[in-house]
This record gives C-alpha cells, sequence and structure tokens, in this order.
C-alpha cells in the first residue's frame, strides 16, 4: 500500500484549512511542558516554528550549525515577501495570490497547501509589523508595495534590499525572548547527522558539537526538519556556503520520501561566473528587473567587439539592442517568470549573443538607463524644474534609483569593479532555489510518523517552480501559522508518553554508525579534498542537469556521479582530528549525502518526459523553444522511497495532482 | 575572467589549535590569486593547497559571502574586515592587494569574543544580549492589528532600517580600544525606539540590554569612533547617541 496520503480535508478549497482547524486535536496549555520538539534549522521557517511553539508552551531544542540563528541562509534573500493584502487596490485576492502561485509553479503544486498558503499570507505582515520589521513605507506612513516576475499586482512588501534579514532578525528576536524564557535550548554550531526511529515514530537526532566534535543523543516527541534547499549540489549557486541536504536526506534515507527532487530554480540576474577559483555565485535582486530592461547586442559583431572589450554598452544604439525579452514576451515584457527570463538568455548566449568575458560567453546586459531618464523627467516635474538640462534628469533619476536599490548597486560595484550607473549591470542565471525536497503531507508530516518538514525543505507549494518572494511567505507560513496547529494535532497522543530516553538501542546504533563514518573519514588518508569532488559533481549537475536536459545527458550523468561518488569514498581525504573544530569533515559529511543526491536528482529529471517550470527538457519542447507540458502522463508529484545505498533501485510512488479550483492552462506570458 | 597574471603574495596567518592553547603566526605563500576573487576565495585556494600537502587548513567562519549574515569576521592588515570600507571579508576583493604584498590575517580580539579555533571567535555574548531585550514582546500568533492600523511616518520607517541594518559581525567590537559593544546594541535600541510598536517596552528593554552587555565583559564607549568607521552596514555613532538618551531617561523613571 502506498504511504502517500495528502490528508487533504475534504470541502470547498475556501473552507479546508479554517474546516481543518476546527476539527484537529489540541494540546492543553497545562499539558504542553510535558512535550518536547526538536526544530533542526533556524532560519525564517526553523525560527518562526521554533519561537511559536515555544511560546505555546512546548519545550523547544533549536539546532543550526552557524554560531547563531541570525545567520541562517533566509538572511540573505533581498527582494521580498509577498501578501494578499490588496493595499494598492489592484485587485488582488487570496484567490488571484493563489491563481499566480499554482500557474507560476506550472501546476505542479497541491491546490490545497497553495489556497492555504494564499489565505494565511496576509497575517504574515501584520505578525512582523507587530515584532517591529521595518517595512518600506509611503510618506502617508502605509506600507509601500512593489511587483515581482509573473504577476500583474503589486503585493511585495520588502525592507529595502534586506527583507530576508529583516524578516529573520524579525523571527530571531521572536526566539531570543523564548531563549530568555528558558523555552527555546538553542544548540548553535551543531549538526545534525541522523534521525532517531523508535516504535516507527521520529524520536530524535543525533548532532555533531561542531566545536568540540562530541557525537552527541538528544530525544523528542517529535522533529521538525527545517534545513533550507538543497542548491548547492551544482557546487556553484547563490546558496549560502554551508547550505545542505544532510537533514532533509538522513530522514529520506529512514523512510521519508523525497518529491520531485529534479525541480530547481535558476534565477536570471545573478552575476557571472569571473574565473575558476570562484566559490558562490551573488543575485542581484529580481526587484532590479522592476526597473531594468534586459538586452544583448543585435549585431553579433557587437557581441564580440564587447567581448573583446573594444566596445562598451553604452556606445550601442538603442536600436542595435535585443530587448528579447519584451520582444518574445510583450505582456509580460522583463518581468516574465524566472524560468522563462533564465531560458531566454541562455537561448541567446547560446546563440552567440553573450556579452561576458569568459569561457562560455555567458552573460546579458541589465540596463537601468531608461529608467534613469524615465524617473529624472518625472521628478523634475514634481519639483517644478522646467526644461532641466540632460545632467540635471540623469542626477535626479540616479537618486531615484539610489533610494531604492542602492545597496545592491553598491554590492555589484563591489564585486565586479563596475559602475552600475554609468554600464549596465551583466547578468546570468544560476542556481538558486530547489522547489523539490522532503514529501509531506497537508499537516507538513513526512511519510516518517513524528518528523514534519517546513520550509525550503519540503516539496509542497512551489510546484516546478517559484515565484519571486514566496518562499519567504511560505517559510514563515508553514512556521508561525500552519505547523503549530498541525504538530498539535499529532502530539495530543503523546501527553502521557514522558521524556524519551536517550538509552535505548535506536540511539545506540545510530550513534555507532555516525561515529564509524566519522573514523572512516579521518583515517581514510585520500588524494583529494572534498571540494575536488563537490566542483566535479557540480560541473556534472550544471551541464547536464541544468537548465536544458536531454534523455542522453541524464543518462550520462546518472553514470558518471556514481562514478564520482565511488571515487570519493575511495580517494578522499580529510585533515585534523574528529574531536576538534573540523570544517573539512563537516563537508564531507555533506557532500558524501550530495553525491546521493544529484543521482536522484537526475534520475527524477529522466523520468520526467516533459518540460515543466525549472525542469527543462530539450525533447519536449515547441517550435518556439517553449516549454512543453504533458498533463495526461505527468500531472503528478514524483515522491522516491529509498531503497539501499544504490540510488538507482529508488522507488517512485506517485500523487496525482487534481485540479478543482483552477482551469489548467499552458502557461503563456506572451 | 581576467587575462592578467595573478597575485604572489606572503600571508602571515594566526593558528591556534583550540581555546586553551597558545597562537602563533605561521607565514604562507601563495600565487596566481586572480584579482577578480574574494578575499575569502583567496583563503579556499591556500586552504587547497594545504589540503593537498596534507596540512591542516586554516579554520575560519563564513557562509552566505554576500555580506549579509555576519558570520566572516577576520582583522586584515590591522583593520576589521580589511582595507575597503563598507564591506565584509567576504565582499573584499584582491583587486584591493599589490602584487608581492605581504598581508596579516588575524582573528577578532576582544575579552567577550573568546577564540575558539584559529581565526574563528566566539561571539555567542551578541546572543545574550539580544535574548535580554533585543525583541518586541509580542505574541506570534498572528492575531494582531491589520499592518496599517499601526501607521510610521516614512523617515522614521527609514531611520530604523537603517539601523536594523546591522548583521551583527562584531567588527565594531573587535576595533574598538575598550571591546565595547556600544554600537551593535545602540543599534537595535535605536531601530525599535523609533517605531511605535517598540516604544511600549523601550525602557525596559535597554535597561536589559545594557546590564547584559556588562556582565558579558564589553568594555566601555570612549567616543573614540573607530566603531563607525569599520562597520561595514553603515550604523553611525547616532545610535548610541540614542541608546545613551533612552538609557538616561529610563533610569530617570527607575529611579
Ligand atoms: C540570495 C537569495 C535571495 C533570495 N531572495 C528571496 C526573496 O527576495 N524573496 C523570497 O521569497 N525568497 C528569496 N530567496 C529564497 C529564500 O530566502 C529561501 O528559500 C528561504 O529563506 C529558506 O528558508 P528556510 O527557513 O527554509 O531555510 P534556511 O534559511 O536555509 O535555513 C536553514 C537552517 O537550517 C540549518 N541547518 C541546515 N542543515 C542543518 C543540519 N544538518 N543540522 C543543523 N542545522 C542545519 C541552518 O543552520 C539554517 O539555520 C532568496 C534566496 C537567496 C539565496
Ligand atoms: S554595528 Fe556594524 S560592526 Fe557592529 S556588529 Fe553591527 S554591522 Fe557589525
Ligand atoms: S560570509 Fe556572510 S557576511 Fe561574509
Amino acid at each position: 500500500m502506498s504511504k502517500l496520503d495528502s490528508k487533504i480535508p475534504a470541502g470547498p478549497v475556501a473552507d479546508k484549512w479554517k474546516n481543518h482547524k476546527d476539527h484537529m486535536n489540541l494540546v492543553s496549555p497545562n499539558n504542553r511542558d510535558k512535550i518536547d520538539i526538536i526544530v533542526v534549522g533556524t532560519g525564517l521557517a526553523g525560527g518562526s516554528a521554533a519561537a511559536t511553539l515555544a511560546e505555546q508552551g512546548y519545550n523547544v531544542k533549536a539546532f543550526c550549525y552557524q554560531d547563531s540563528p541570525r545567520r541562517a541562509h533566509s538572511i540573505a534573500a533581498q527582494g521580498g515577501i509577498n501578501a494578499a493584502k490588496n493595499y494598492q487596490g489592484d485587485g488582488d485576492s487570496t484567490y488571484r495570490l493563489f491563481y499566480d502561485t499554482i500557474k507560476g509553479g506550472d501546476y505542479r503544486s497541491r491546490e490545497a497547501n497553495v489556497y492555504r498558503l494564499a489565505e494565511v499570507s496576509a497575517s504574515i505582515i501584520d505578525q512582523c509589523v507587530a515584532q517591529g520589521v521595518p517595512f518600506g513605507r509611503e510618506y502617508g506612513g502605509q506600507l509601500d508595495n512593489r511587483s515581482f516576475g509573473g504577476v500583474q499586482v503589486k503585493r511585495t512588501f520588502y525592507a529595502k534590499g534586506q527583507t530576508g534579514q529583516q524578516l529573520l532578525l524579525g523571527a530571531y528576536s521572536a526566539m531570543s525572548r523564548q531563549i530568555g524564557k528558558g523555552r527555546i535550548k538553542m544548540h548553535n554550531r551543531h549538526e545534525m547527522l541522523d534521525l532517531v526511529i523508535v516504535d516507527g515514530k521520529a524520536r530524535g537526532i543525533i548532532a555533531r558539537n561542531l566545536v568540540t566534535g562530541e557525537i552527541e543523543r538528544h530525544s523528542a516527541h517529535a522533529v521538525v526538519i527545517a534545513s533550507g534547499g538543497y542548491g548547492n549540489v551544482y557546487f556553484l549557486s547563490t546558496n549560502a556556503m554551508g547550505s545542505n541536504v544532510s537533514a532533509a536526506w538522513k530522514i529520506h534515507k529512514k523512510g521519508a520520501y523525497f518529491a520531485n527532487p529534479c525541480y530547481v530554480q535558476i534565477h536570471p540576474t545573478c552575476i557571472p561566473v569571473h574565473g575558476t577559483a570562484q566559490s558562490k555565485l551573488t543575485l542581484m535582486s529580481e526587484s532590479l528587473r522592476n526597473s531594468g530592461r534586459i538586452w544583448v547586442p543585435k549585431n553579433i559583431e557587437d557581441a564580440v567587439a564587447i567581448r573583446e572589450g573594444k566596445l562598451k554598452p553604452e556606445n550601442i544604439a538603442h536600436e542595435n539592442r535585443d530587448y528579447y525579452l519584451e520582444r518574445r514576451y510583450p505582456a509580460f515584457g522583463n518581468l516574465v517568470p524566472r524560468d522563462v527570463a533564465s531560458r531566454a538568455a541562455k537561448e541567446r548566449c547560446d546563440a552567440g549573443y553573450g556579452i561576458e568575458n569568459n569561457d562560455t560567453h555567458e552573460g546579458v546586459y541589465l540596463d537601468f538607463s531608461t529608467e534613469i531618464t524615465k524617473k529624472g523627467k518625472e521628478a523634475a516635474i514634481e519639483q517644478n524644474i522646467h526644461n532641466p538640462t540632460e545632467q540635471q534628469i540623469y542626477d535626479l533619476g540616479k537618486s531615484w534609483i539610489e533610494e531604492k536599490y542602492g545597496n545592491l548597486f553598491v554590492m555589484y560595484e563591489k564585486i565586479t569593479a563596475d559602475n552600475p550607473y554609468v554600464t549596465p549591470m551583466k547578468i546570468y542565471p544560476a542556481v538558486h532555489y530547489t522547489m523539490g525536497g522532503v514529501w509531506v503531507d497537508y499537516n507538513l508530516q513526512s511519510t516518517i510518523p513524528g518528523c514534519f518538514v517546513i520550509g525550503e525543505a519540503n516539496f509542497s507549494d512551489h510546484g516546478a517552480n517559484r515565484l519571486g518572494a514566496s518562499a519567504l511567505m511560505q517559510g514563515l507560513a508553514d512556521g508561525y501559522f500552519v505547523l503549530p496547529y498541525t504538530i498539535a494535532d499529532y502530539l495530543s497522543a503523546d501527553i502521557r508518553t514522558g521524556t524519551i530516553s536517550t538509552d535505548n538501542a535506536e540511539f545506540d546504533t545510530a550513534e555507532k554508525e555516525i561515529q564509524d563514518k566519522v573514523n572512516f573519514f579521518i583515517n581514510n588518508k585520500g588524494t583529494h579534498s572534498v571540494d575536488h569532488f563537490h566542483k566535479k559533481l557540480g560541473h556534472i549537475m550544471w551541464n547536464k542537469v541544468g537548465m536544458g536536459r536531454t534523455p542522453e545527458g541524464l543518462r550520462e550523468a546518472i553514470q558518471e556521479i556514481e562514478e564520482v561518488r565511488k571515487d570519493f569514498w575511495a580517494n578522499v581525504r580529510v585533515p585534523g582530528e574528529a574531536n576538534e573544530m573540523n570544517m573539512e569533515l563537516e563537508k564531507a559529511f555533506r557532500v558524501a549525502d550530495f553525491l546521493e543526491l544529484g543521482q536522484l536528482m537526475a534520475k527524477d529529471a529522466l523520468e520526467r518526459r516533459e518540460s515543466c517550470g525549472g525542469h527543462f527538457r530539450w525533447d519536449h519542447a515547441t517550435p518556439e523553444g517553449e516549454a512543453e507540458r504533458d498533463d495526461e502522463n505527468f500531472k503528478y508529484v514524483a515522491a522516491w522511497e529509498y531503497n539501499g545505498s544504490d540510488i538507482n533501485q529508488e522507488v517512485m510512488h506517485k500523487e496525482d495532482l487534481i485540479y478543482e479550483n483552477i482551469e489548467v492552462k499552458t502557461r503563456s506570458y506572451k | 575572467m581576467s587575462a592578467k597574471k595573478g597575485l604572489s603574495l606572503t600571508l602571515k596567518i594566526w593558528r591556534q589549535k583550540n581555546n586553551k592553547s597558545k597562537g602563533q603566526f605561521e607565514t604562507y605563500k601563495i600565487s596566481d590569486v586572480s584579482t577578480d576573487s574574494s578575499f575569502l576565495e583567496m583563503l579556499d585556494m591556500l586552504n587547497e593547497n594545504l589540503v593537498n600537502e596534507g596540512q591542516e587548513p586554516i579554520a575560519f567562519d563564513h557562509d552566505c559571502r554576500e555580506g549579509i549574515c555576519g558570520m566572516c569576521s577576520l582583522y586584515i592588515n590591522g583593520r576589521p574586515h580589511g582595507p575597503d570600507t563598507g564591506i565584509t571579508t567576504c565582499q573584499l576583493h584582491m583587486r584591493m592587494f599589490k602584487d608581492g604584498e605581504t598581508i596579516h590575517i588575524e582573528p577578532w580580539r576582544s575579552a567577550a569574543f573568546p577564540i575558539i579555533k584559529d581565526l574563528v571567535v566566539d561571539r555567542s555574548s551578541f546572543d545574550r544580549v539580544m535574548a535580554a531585550g533585543g525583541f518586541i514582546s509580542v505574541n506570534t500568533s498572528g492575531n494582531t492589528l491589520d499592518a496599517n492600523a499601526i501607521l510610521v511616518p516614512k523617515e522614521d520607517a527609514d531611520s530604523a532600517m537603517d539601523a536594523a541594518a546591522c548583521i551583527g559581525c562584531g567588527a565594531c567590537v573587535a576595533t574598538c580600544k575598550n571591546g565595547s559593544a556600544m554600537l551593535f546594541v545602540g543599534a537595535k535600541v535605536s531601530q525599535f525606539a523609533l517605531l511605535p510598536q517598540g516604544r511600549v517596552e523601550a525602557e525596559r528593554r535597554v535597561l536589559n540590554m545594557v546590564k547584559t552587555m556588562d556582565e558579558e565583559g564589553f568594555g566601555n564607549c570612549s567616543n573614540t569612533g573607530a566603531c563607525e568607521v569599520e562597520c561595514p552596514k553603515g550604523i553611525t555613532l547616532e545610535v548610541i547617541a540614542r541608546m545613551n538618551r533612552e538609557y538616561f531617561v529610563a533610569n530617570l523613571d527607575k529611579g
């Protein structure tokens, strides 16, 4: 029997969540301190969950590998967070946010989950404002909004270019309050290395203290995984360097199904790769696409001259520029969704029009000159300057841009040494976000009872593609407003269980396995560093499981990853000792998991013989090069079951996606 | 990718096995460093060489590598986050250095930030200051006012945002001859003091945070202003002035 019961409540979609809440079991306040909950990860999802659960009265043990929850990867999000508040009166509503998210996800997400996300989104903003998150405001004191790719309303709330930072600091503040009260026991610089299951239920974890190297046992009545996404399987990505899949992968190996691993979002506006020593890619917020126009030279000679440094982009006349997004997608122009914008950039660069002076010529322009002029003229009128000079217009326009995106422009200049007020930014797509993740039901519970998964680590809300500003929304929705209800329903059966012991065979075995692996790494006097293998894996992933995929390429990838994996286990070298801070050892554990996951991603991509969202198969494209979905055969979630260390033996389970409230259409942004 | 030949550098790096052992500077040579690389990528290169030679790589803290998580630190040639201004170490690029240069690399040094290993220090004292009052006491239930029911003048929201931009890196403490954390604490106190939501418990907050700051072993502020100069996020001394005012008023009220 398949374990895939999505537990979607009956009834009309607009009432499902309310009805479900009305009928779930509760844990009464005086019983909550008899219950321990482990939260792995303290980004937006884990941080908000830990704070809320602690406030409700549970004993929370939270873990993160950084030195403080304030440093989780969520901190890096720049652009904004969506919410269906309709403050701008432009026709936004819960339904429209729901609709945009489903369509943006290429009809590969679950209706009920997405509706709930849209429904609770408005409370997130209320909550964060109450916590002191300094969102951007209008002069009248009300909240300001902007818009992101793939939508036609302004529903994105922002805090300058640091929205993720401010939201995370909000959650971290809420956590700090509970830490101060002793309700959250925070384990900084601790990494979860395995899940412990007792009598079929998640009852604890094995963690390594990253300062002392000690392997520790921690028990709880339920375990929440909020460990973020797995984009670093590509080595180069916009993710933080420590982002990894280990927690999610470990529970997968213990029985949790892993869903849609091939859905990876490639973000269109990153700074292009400059060289082989590069360690990560830096995102330029998508919000820049509100003001920037994307182009490459129309004539191939100009592209060549630019790459050779003989021509400057500012000197190419407007009529000799190919604003390819505006040309191909007039309705959305530069604001098409990310997968569309990314593929269009690749198409131009593959055709030889790329402008970056690197091996692959991967780069296009994001140009602010039109906006500077336009805003400059508007400001001149506002300030009663008649007949402004060109310089005045430029200066006024520049200060407008500076006010809106100043910190991003500074960051760009620091990295590239180019001044983007004068010359257009160079950008190229990069791996950014993973829509796949641990399969969870409507209650955010994995296929392991008592093991819940929230935020980017689960698969549920974004389908095959995520629209901008919706990951932050999902993280906080899960953590503040969904999990605290659904986990209570599960825990209500546990009020008489008492403290869970760590002195039993299950903890012994799990700890021993980890200890053996530590010993293996330290004693395997191999020939190559961990990064050597990680880079090899990344190369295969980017070239064969990247923006465009073919069956042959995917088959090769599966084979090649298998070989890198064998090589890794034979030849990896980890210097240093086990019982101390050892960052190479930390990486070794993470890369071991990436090697298995990478193979599963390729396998999943091979099975999905259609194109949808971030998964683009060249053998399933229209003559114009647009994605060709196959709803007849692939309107399902692919949930993989681990079946031994040979990843090729994983078993796929299907959850059919049923659309009752939205008509499934071909996605078009023309 | 630059066609230029890369830099050759001599690195003098602080090595210290753990908190209990003594540390010392070690000298390393590195060549062919691209000027487009970041400082941390240069250290990655060095570490890769060290691993290949069977030596232990240098431990340093980092995560986001885009100047926002506050994890990276490093005292470079006598300055926190190195010679450039307004940036963190991960955003420092090798084009700031000359071929043949010798670079000194040390961990943050401050009593409140004990060294863990090599260049890694323990900044959890900041977390404890936060737990003492760096929050607004509101339930996380979502059953609060509609966000637009709280009007905030744009200027105040912007100033609060400027203060809230602190990334908790500790450069201010590291550079201060007294090891004072006033810029960090002032930034948090200011963010909330500037917003109507935060006013309600402003007095309690500032008293508790300052008390914990003292207990954690941070020194006093003697208005030297080095912190402001080295802060990667442009937090200004204004936040210290505001905190002092808040503290003064709170103490009056208390007395
Ligand atoms: C540069 C950038 C910009 C972005 N901009 C936006 C935006 O504007 N809007 C938007 O909506 N989204 C944006 N995103 C996406 C969004 O930031 C992330 O999807 C989201 O923050 C993920 O939150 P999370 O809580 O699920 O995970 P994370 O914030 O990644 O947190 C993961 C946590 O898990 C911990 N952890 C992981 N593994 C372990 C382990 N084994 N043991 C212990 N702890 C562990 C980490 O320490 C960390 O605390 C952006 C992403 C990036 C990279
Ligand atoms: S005030 Fe500046 S230097 Fe000090 S911790 Fe904050 S960001 Fe770092
Ligand atoms: S690594 Fe995050 S600020 Fe430098």
